[in-house]
């Protein structure tokens, strides 16, 4: 990995509906998954315990489906990525296919981590969110385009308008969303930091 | 925009500069790390060629994957073994403090931090965990953070931070008998939901609160995440002290404490303090909360009837079918009566020693139902050796509860403490999520821990209060 980090303006590919409210870090990754020390191969155990029963056999769910293997751009709804910090979960989906994820709205480790990996999490209004999951069943190929700069999501013939936090469009759209380097050329200014805070010993 | 609180003040202090992108880059006064959501960043910083840039800053212990039965190493399961192995690198090759189980001093993040005195008022903490938030009990602005954010406080001792409004929450009133700290904070997140808290910071204040002990605080602030809030705070005050004296750093450097107090009462909250919203709830009218679905913002009061998914908002409802049908239970009905098959008391909620004084008090002269496992696993090697110099875990022995070693445990089944099939557990921990006590087909009801001493003697969800009169006849 090196310090040049490549701007996020734009995410196109096609859909994957997940649906449901308060859908927790734990339901995106169970944490027997979690037993390693890299994030590698976590891609496959994304919704787990949704996606397999017991003898491993495959459950109805989203992302088991054929027409849904190629999907870049997830649509969930409220509350999405509640729970647990742990980054483990936007990693197994980041290395399932995950580009974008647009909701109604996200849990803020969750969206924080997701900036991390410079993937934008896009919100809209619950209306936007159902028809758009719906268009997605219907149309399982088509592309959505998701503009970070503007705040608009493209899909067949109509773009609707959704929000990106401010700071997350800023990260993403001029490519400083990877903050070591960042924050590092700053040391001096740490330090100086840490000498004036009455608890920290010289 | 909140102006005067706590959290302005300490944000002020801390920050270091604005970023490019609108956010602050905030000094991290402690960072705690653990062995799950730190061994990546160690990787990150290697690929850079990067150092940790204040060892002496970082503090780590062993809690999610460290088994509390036989603790002998090689552990029995390889990934906890290869894990433990990784941490133990890193921190030494970083320099970096360990509270490692041979130390005694090992346990759950979030209570070492506290027991050690590393928690501080007006200082700012960040753990790769959520339920950082716990040390918002003493005045700090404590935070969960993911890995990469890790990564960062690893090579910089900052991260990057947007200022989020405040939300008081005040808890007037007198707590009634049997009515504990996390009843207070299932109801709030009941009351203002899973997601009320996004975009907040909540401070706890009130006549309630200021009347529970550090620890009862510590439930309070702990759950903060479940409403959605990453942080939770509660002004340091006399009883917030006298916890502080007793802690090995102001044991060890006394002058500290009368160095520190006046920056510790300059921080608290004005008088006049601006917020951005105010929230109030009467704690005397709580009665002891147990949750019923599948979030910890679906609970009810013990007495009270299941909610009809009709019954509540329009965008609960979908969520609230799928719970029951999930749980097995009934609207209209009470929890009361629920048969569980699992009793766990431990997490880092509720496994600190008035929690396990309360409980052992609950199950003295009792004995667990026979369809009933149950386990207690202190927060922390200190909090097993002190409940065992009061003769608590000859109590719960004596009962049939098994006495564990300290650890995140059946919380989240890291390790082999999990549920099995479809059992129900009645639980001091802090999430009912499906799947989360490590069967997806398992049962989590959250209560306070006399509640779940009650629920063990029983084998089924009881009320505490009504216990006591029934059976010491």
């Amino acid at each position: 990995m090196t310090d040049e980090i490549p701007e996020v303006e734009y995410v196109s590919g096609s859909g994957v509906p997940i649906r449901g409210n308060d859908i927790d870090t734990d339901q995106i990754i169970p944490a027997r998954f979690m037993k390693v020390v890299t994030f590698d191969g976590l891609g496959e155990f994304a919704f787990f315990d949704q996606r397999y029963d017991e003898n491993d056999d495959t459950k109805d769910h989203p992302m088991n489906e054929p027409q849904f293997q190629d999907a870049s751009v997830m649509v969930v709804n409220a509350n999405f990525g509640c729970g647990s910090s742990r980054e483990h979960a936007p990693q197994a989906l980041m290395r399932w296919g995950i580009d974008a994820i647009i909701g109604e709205s996200f849990a803020e480790i969750f969206a924080g981590n997701c900036l991390a990996l410079g993937i934008p999490t896009v919100t809209a209004d619950h209306e936007t969110i159902v028809e758009l999951q719906e268009w997605v069943d219907e149309n399982p190929d088509g592309d959505i385009d998701v503009d970070v700069e503007a705040e608009t999501v493209t899909y067949g013939d109509k773009t609707v308008e959704a929000t990106v936090d401010d700071a997350q469009r800023k990260a993403l759209t001029e490519g400083v969303w990877d903050t070591t380097a960042l924050m590092k050329s700053n040391a001096d200014a740490v330090a100086e930091k840490a000498a004036s805070l009455p608890y920290v010993d010289d | 925009m909140s102006k005067g609180t706590l959290y302005d003040k300490v944000w002020e202090e801390h920050t270091v500069s604005e970023l490019p992108t609108g956010q602050t880059q905030l000094f991290c006064g402690l960072h705690l790390i653990h062995e799950v959501t730190s061994p990546q960043a160690f990787g990150m910083l290697q690929e850079r060629d990067l150092e940790v840039a204040y060892p002496e800053r970082t503090h780590a212990t062993v809690d999610h994957i460290v088994p509390t039965s036989d603790q002998s190493r090689p552990f029995r399961d390889d990934a906890a073994e290869e894990m433990m192995a990784e941490l133990e690198q890193n921190v030494r090759d970083s320099g970096i403090n360990f509270s490692d189980p041979t130390s005694g001093d090992q346990g759950i993040v979030h209570v070492i931090g506290p027991e050690q005195g590393l928690t501080q008022p007006g200082t700012t903490i960040v753990c790769g965990d959520s339920h950082t938030s716990t040390h918002g009990a003493f005045g700090a602005l404590a935070f969960g953070i993911g890995t990469s954010q890790i990564r960062d406080v690893l090579a910089t001792q900052t991260v990057a931070m947007e200022k989020k409004k405040v939300r008081k929450i005040e808890v007037t009133g007198e707590l009634g008998p049997g009515v504990e700290a996390k009843d207070v904070i299932l109801e709030i997140i009941r009351r203002l939901g899973t997601e009320g808290g996004v975009g907040y910071v909540y401070e706890y204040a009130g006549e309630a609160i200021e009347n529970l002990d550090m620890e009862g605080r510590m439930s309070i602030c702990n759950m903060s995440i479940e409403g959605g809030a990453r942080a939770g705070y509660i002004n340091p005050d006399e009883t917030t002290y006298e916890w502080l004296k007793q802690t090995d750093y102001f044991q060890e450097n006394p002058e500290k404490f009368d160095e520190l107090k006046p920056y510790w009462e300059s921080i608290r909250s004005d008088d006049d303090a601006e917020y951005d919203d105010v929230v109030t709830i009467d704690g005397s009218e709580l009665e002891p909360v147990v949750t019923w679905g599948t979030t910890p913002g679906q609970g009810v009061g013990i007495t009270q009837p299941i909610p009809e998914p009709e019954d509540l908002p329009e965008e609960k409802q979908d969520t609230a079918r799928m719970s029951q049908e999930h749980m097995g239970v009934e609207p209209g009905e009470t929890m009361e009566g629920y048969e569980i098959d699992v009793a766990f008391l431990g997490s880092c909620t509720n496994a600190r020693m008035p929690d396990l004084r309360r409980a052992a008090d609950v199950v003295k002269g009792r004995q667990v139902a026979d369809s009933v496992r149950a386990m207690v696993v202190p927060g922390s090697q200190r909090v097993k050796a002190a409940a065992e110099a009061e003769g608590l875990d000859e109590v719960f022995k004596d009962a049939g509860f098994e006495w564990r070693e300290a650890g995140c445990s059946m919380c989240l089944g890291m390790n082999e403490d999990q549920l099995e099939g479809d059992e129900a557990s009645a639980s001091s921990s802090n999430r009912n999520f499906i799947g989360r006590q490590g069967s997806k087909d398992g049962r989590t009801v959250l209560m306070n821990p006399r509640m779940v001493a009650a629920a063990a003697i029983t084998g089924e969800v009881t009320d505490v209060r009504e216990l006591k009169e029934v059976t010491t006849a």
